[in-house]
């Protein structure tokens, strides 16, 4: 590991002003103590941001409002989060260890790094990690690579679960930039495609500071559902997972969402599949069939050709699932 | 034989010239080798921090890399936790920080300062046993031993959580700690144990 001043700071204000190129802000450190070990990560400065930002859940009318500071375990176990919002404590849970969700922070989930296994071997090249150095996954061992909106530049996919079910419920984070301005991005913008600049994760500006995830009020918490496929049943990584929510009236679905994991370089949501579900009746049928819709256009690699069914049957039943509550 | 030259000017300023050469050189190199290595090799950085550790204040200096897990092990010969993967992926340097299970493998030092640290050498009460250390006792939660102390530590936790409804719940939360002998039905027998209590 590359030696680092260490600095504890006070105020998200503080944080902003100190941050450079050569600084990370840490939180939970989950993600980035590691990456340090591995020499993925040499940041010159850490800023201990931990007592920098609000690590409260406010539960307003119009919402519920997640301090960054606040640990997985904290959302997932909070009672409104699981009353108002099952489906993001749902997702929490499926992910991660007990031990890590008590350390990870909110805004640290959203901005942790990919597992593709080439962006953790620093002997192979890897855009993500050294830009313009390619992409060795793309004709390597790609089982756990993307399926949808990737390049010849990058095929890793995010690795969060939180994350595709803040994608689904259309949450905003809100951020302060070097110059101390509050803005709000969509979560569906939040993170990116690996276009040109695979090295970046998301749109969040230079040195900006996540200070907040908000999750507008909704009609989804009675019928919400996760469901992650993974090579072992707890603490792996998804192949694929899908969130699911439905806003029922009687048999007849009035609003869906529906999000991935495993499947691309940002949570992925299946707009069109959504579009499809509305208005119709939930019946079995028209689940299979959202779920052939969603995997339509989806081209897999040489070696994840299997998540295509994978997903299919885990949309279905996810879908299900969310019916029987 | 005629010893001319010998005390000479000449010969004095040639071989004091050199001398104060020879001085000039090595000091040059040394800062261009101090030069090269702090551009190569970053200067280490410690700190002092103020630890609690099974409610004992430990004032020390460290590396502001050291992660809690490596100053248990080397500075406070606490080697109770073990480091088995030392990536966050086996659990067995699990500790509770105010509380609450964490992996000390991920914590630096630096930020666990101002909290309450407990390693499995501060769960018993003496010499009497926590009743987690006397399930898995009993229970056979064990066979090598390795990752026996995260395995109790997470254990302990995992009751306080109110885990413990079925045996399902139960592997569910203890599965970031992972046991190459395979003793996980005598850790799921120990923590339904210790639950029933």
């Amino acid at each position: 590991m590359r030696p680092f001043n260490f600095e504890k700071v006070k105020s998200a204000a503080e944080a902003s002003v100190m941050k450079s190129a050569v600084s990370q802000y840490i939180a939970g450190g989950t993600n980035l103590v590691d990456l340090m070990k591995k020499n993925i990560a040499q940041p010159e400065k850490l800023i201990d941001i931990t007592t920098a930002l609000s690590d409260t859940i406010d539960d307003q009318n119009t919402g519920i409002k997640i301090g960054a500071m606040v640990s997985n375990s904290k959302v997932a176990d909070h009672k409104e989060v699981i009353t108002k919002f099952p489906l993001i404590s749902k997702a929490i849970l499926a992910g991660a260890s007990p031990q890590i969700r008590n350390m990870a922070s909110t805004a640290g989930n959203l901005l942790q790094r990919t597992r593709c296994p080439y962006f953790y071997d620093i002997t192979t090249p890897c855009n993500k990690r050294k830009p313009n150095s390619g992409c060795s996954a793309i004709g390597g061992a790609n089982r756990m690579s993307a399926v949808a909106g990737y390049n010849e530049q990058c095929v890793a996919v995010h690795p969060s679960d939180f994350c595709v079910a803040l994608a689904a419920l259309d949450a905003t984070v809100t951020a302060q930039t070097k110059d101390l301005k509050e803005i709000k991005i969509p979560f569906t913008d939040f993170h990116k495609l690996p276009g040109n600049t695979p090295w970046l994760d998301n749109n969040l500006p230079q040195d900006a500071i996540i200070t907040h995830v908000e999750i507008p009020a909704n009609a989804f918490s009675r019928h919400s559902a996760y469901v992650k496929l993974r090579d072992r049943t707890s603490y792996a990584f998804a192949l694929v997972s899908v969130a699911a929510a439905l806003n029922l009236d009687g048999k007849r679905i009035k609003d869906a969402r529906l999000a991935s994991g495993g499947i691309a370089h940002k949570p992925w949501r299946w707009f069109e599949a959504e579009k499809f579900l509305q208005g119709k009746r939930a019946t079995e049928e028209v689940f299979e069939e959202a779920a052939r819709l969603a995997v339509k256009d989806l081209k897999p690699l040489s070696e994840n050709g299997y998540k295509i069914p994978m997903l299919q049957g885990a949309m279905i039943t996810a879908l299900k699932n969310s019916m029987n509550q | 034989m005629e010893l001319k030259g010998q005390y000479s000017r000449r010969n004095f300023l040639k071989v004091s010239g050199l001398l104060a050469g020879f001085m000039a050189v090595p000091s040059s190199v040394k800062a261009f080798y101090q030069d090269v290595k702090q551009y190569l090799v970053p200067k280490k950085n410690v700190s002092r921090l103020t630890l609690s550790v099974n409610k004992k204040t430990h004032t020390l200096y460290a590396d502001t890399r050291t992660t809690l897990l490596d100053l248990f092990r080397e500075q406070l010969n606490l080697t109770g936790s073990k480091k088995g993967c030392d990536h966050g992926q086996c659990g067995a340097c699990t500790i509770h920080i105010n509380g609450e299970r964490a992996l000390s493998c991920l914590t630096l030092a630096a930020m666990a300062q101002g909290k309450e640290i407990t390693t499995i050498e501060g769960l018993a009460n003496g010499d009497d046993l926590h009743p987690m250390q006397k399930a898995f006792v009993e229970c056979d939660g064990f066979q090598c031993g390795y990752c026996t102390p995260g395995q109790i530590m997470s254990a302990v936790a995992c009751v306080n959580e109110g885990h413990t409804g079925s045996v399902e719940e139960i592997k569910e939360f203890m599965s970031g700690n992972l046991c190459r002998c395979g003793a996980y039905n005598g850790i799921v027998q120990s923590i339904q144990k210790v639950a029933a209590q």
